[in-house]
């Protein structure tokens, strides 16, 4: 078991060393994860302190000056870091398991509860999700972190189950599968040890883009004002920058560079998902070239 | 099998509208001790009977009375600023699919071309932005720093709307919406086009010696767009999601602003009315991208 895990880590080291936009993903990902670790190591005062100048320009002492509060913008980056990580990363894992779970229950159970799953995967997946995520905040009325959480969870798991299901029918009728069926294994011992392992590349495929979903939904959502406006979070930095014209009284930085940390998250996410897909699905790889074909030879 | 598969995606109006209907039917509660709040129509009924009036409600079109907007029907303020957004959405839709699809055919078509290494990987990144982003980012740049377009609104608030005047308030907006969506377009299309390439009768087609521009639109693009039309239904509620934060980013007098007005007032009818409007036009879309479908394939329609 653990020689099998190592062998697991190392194969997946080599992939994300050859695949360039996997290793673009995971140094994102990486320092992304470091600084909402430890953002005290990043900020050198309280983010939220409005205690600098305002409205102050790129300069030594605030690298991407201060809001139009005085606050520090680098340091509001760096301690808003740690929510859109967390919501990714708690809403990626929570939509995995609920894909899972209803997707892989659906193809191998088949027959009435393959209808009634299917039935309710495909209607999540036709609401638009985004006003109605914004439909239920309003009605949450104080969003708090685990509102949206279970906002974008509820909305978010369909995709993943609806791939997930096909994927298992197709490997239900596998001869391993039914031999595993003629030993006399339980049908959660079958799921558990024999369908879902072969399928880890699109789960984890689904994860990335679980969390991507939920990293740029809740900014939109903080971004609207429906979050909790005094949390530290790149959406509510959006928030307060657009209520109070950043752009319009020439503070682009505040404005922009939320944007772009939800960028570089987001990117880094979807960069590591294209290169999964790849794996889970071999057509879509890259082909040489005639001209590396020939360095080659 | 084919009628099992084709049967509840040709009517996906009907289970997802009681799904949608039950949704309102446990959130009804508020939303009537609102209104008695704000109008004073205090019948206390058991919320079976309200959730089948507000059904019959909704399907004549009466979704009661906007208490932000000076309690005009909700009805008059949705239908003055539905087509803003159906301009504007629909327009941009068309355009990302049409320039989206192309474009993804053509990268695949020359598989380790220029083109099919530089879009994929710069969409996958756009794609991962924010629209709203997107949208300050634009405005920062062709507003502010070029000072070429205007910023917000549909039309110049001191001139009756012209043409043009539409035409060029709606041009940011569209923008926006286009470079957001699509890469999507461009990823699905390109990789569909990659499976289709491959096939036997694409091969026949080059032995026969037909012309590449006519195999590339006439034999392989034709069946590579099929699986894209479905992903077309698909996105469509993203879009629409995303179009409702820039139509906030751009004040665009459309209905994701107003959805929004509605939600910073607390205006219940008026949301859920917004939300039931969006909602079925989803499903309309989905409805006409699976006809068309079944129009364009005929081996969907097999099996009736």
């Amino acid at each position: 078991m653990l020689r099998r895990l190592s062998g697991a880590v190392r194969a997946t080291w080599r992939f994300v060393r050859r695949d360039k936009k996997a290793l673009a993903g995971s140094l994102i990902l990486f320092v992304l994860l470091l600084i909402s670790a430890f953002p005290n190591w990043f900020t050198p005062d309280d983010p939220a302190a409005e205690i600098y100048p305002r409205g102050v320009g790129l300069s030594w002492a605030h690298p991407l000056g201060t809001t139009g509060f005085g606050q520090d913008v680098f340091s509001q980056l760096m301690a808003g870091t740690r929510q859109s990580v967390m919501i990714a990363l708690v809403v990626g894992f929570l939509c995995t398991v609920l894909s899972v779970v209803i997707g892989v229950t659906a193809a191998y159970m088949g027959g009435i509860i393959d209808d009634t799953l299917s039935l309710i995967t495909d209607v999540i997946l036709v609401i638009p999700t985004f006003p109605l995520v914004i439909v239920i905040a309003a009605y949450a009325k104080s969003a708090t972190f685990w509102t949206i959480v279970f906002v974008l969870v509820v909305t978010g798991w369909s995709y993943g189950a609806r791939q997930l299901r096909v994927q298992a029918l197709s490997l239900r009728n596998r001869d391993y599968l039914l031999a595993a069926k003629a030993r006399g294994e339980a049908p959660w011992y079958i799921i558990a040890v024999e369908l879902i392992p072969p399928m880890t590349s699109l789960i984890v495929a689904n994860f990335l883009g679980a969390a991507l979903y939920a990293v740029l939904t809740a900014a939109g959502l903080q971004f609207i004002g429906l979050g909790n406006v005094n949390t530290e979070s790149w959406g509510t930095m959006l928030y307060w920058a657009q209520n109070n014209d950043a752009l319009q009284v020439g503070l682009p930085l505040w404005a922009l560079t939320p944007g772009i940390m939800i960028a570089l998250l987001g990117s880094a996410l979807a960069l590591l998902n294209y290169a999964f897909d790849e794996v889970s699905n071999p057509a879509l790889r890259p082909v040489a070239t005639p001209r590396q074909r020939k360095a080659v030879a | 099998m084919t009628v099992n598969f084709f049967i509840p995606r040709l009517m996906p109006g009907n289970p997802a509208e009681s799904i949608l209907g039950q949704f309102h039917g446990h959130i009804n509660p508020s939303a009537l001790k609102a209104l008695e709040a704000a109008f004073g129509i205090g019948k206390h009924q058991n919320i079976l009977i309200s959730y089948f009036e507000y059904l019959r409600n909704s399907l004549t079109g009466n979704f009661g009375a906007s208490f932000s907007q000076g309690g005009t029907p909700v009805a008059t303020v949705i239908a003055h600023d539905l087509p803003w957004t159906l301009g504007l959405v629909g327009l941009s839709t068309i355009l990302g699919f049409v320039f989206g699809t192309a474009l993804g055919a053509i990268a695949a078509w020359r598989r380790g071309g220029r083109l099919d290494n530089v879009l994929p990987p710069s969409f996958i990144i756009i794609s991962a932005f924010p629209y709203f982003w997107v949208g300050l980012l634009c405005i920062w740049f062709f507003s502010f720093t070029l000072n070429w377009l205007p910023y917000e609104g549909g039309f110049n608030q001191t001139s009756s709307p012209a043409f043009g005047d539409i035409m060029i308030h709606a041009i940011l907006p569209a923008f926006t919406i286009v470079i957001t969506s699509i890469g999507g377009w461009i990823l699905t299309m390109r990789n569909n086009m990659i499976t289709v390439v491959a096939e036997d009768y694409v091969k026949m087609a080059r032995a026969k010696g037909l012309k590449n521009q006519r195999i590339l639109w006439q034999y392989a693009g034709r069946n590579a767009l099929l699986p894209n039309l479905t992903g077309f239904a698909m996105s469509l509620g993203f879009v629409i999601s995303g179009a409702i934060l820039v139509e906030d980013v751009f004040n665009y007098p459309g209905v994701g602003f107003l959805l929004l007005q509605a939600v910073n007032a607390e205006d219940y009818p008026l949301m859920q009315a917004l939300f039931l409007l969006i909602t079925v036009a989803v499903l309309i879309a989905i409805f006409c991208a699976d006809v068309a479908t079944a129009i364009l394939d005929p081996r969907t329609r097999g099996g009736n």
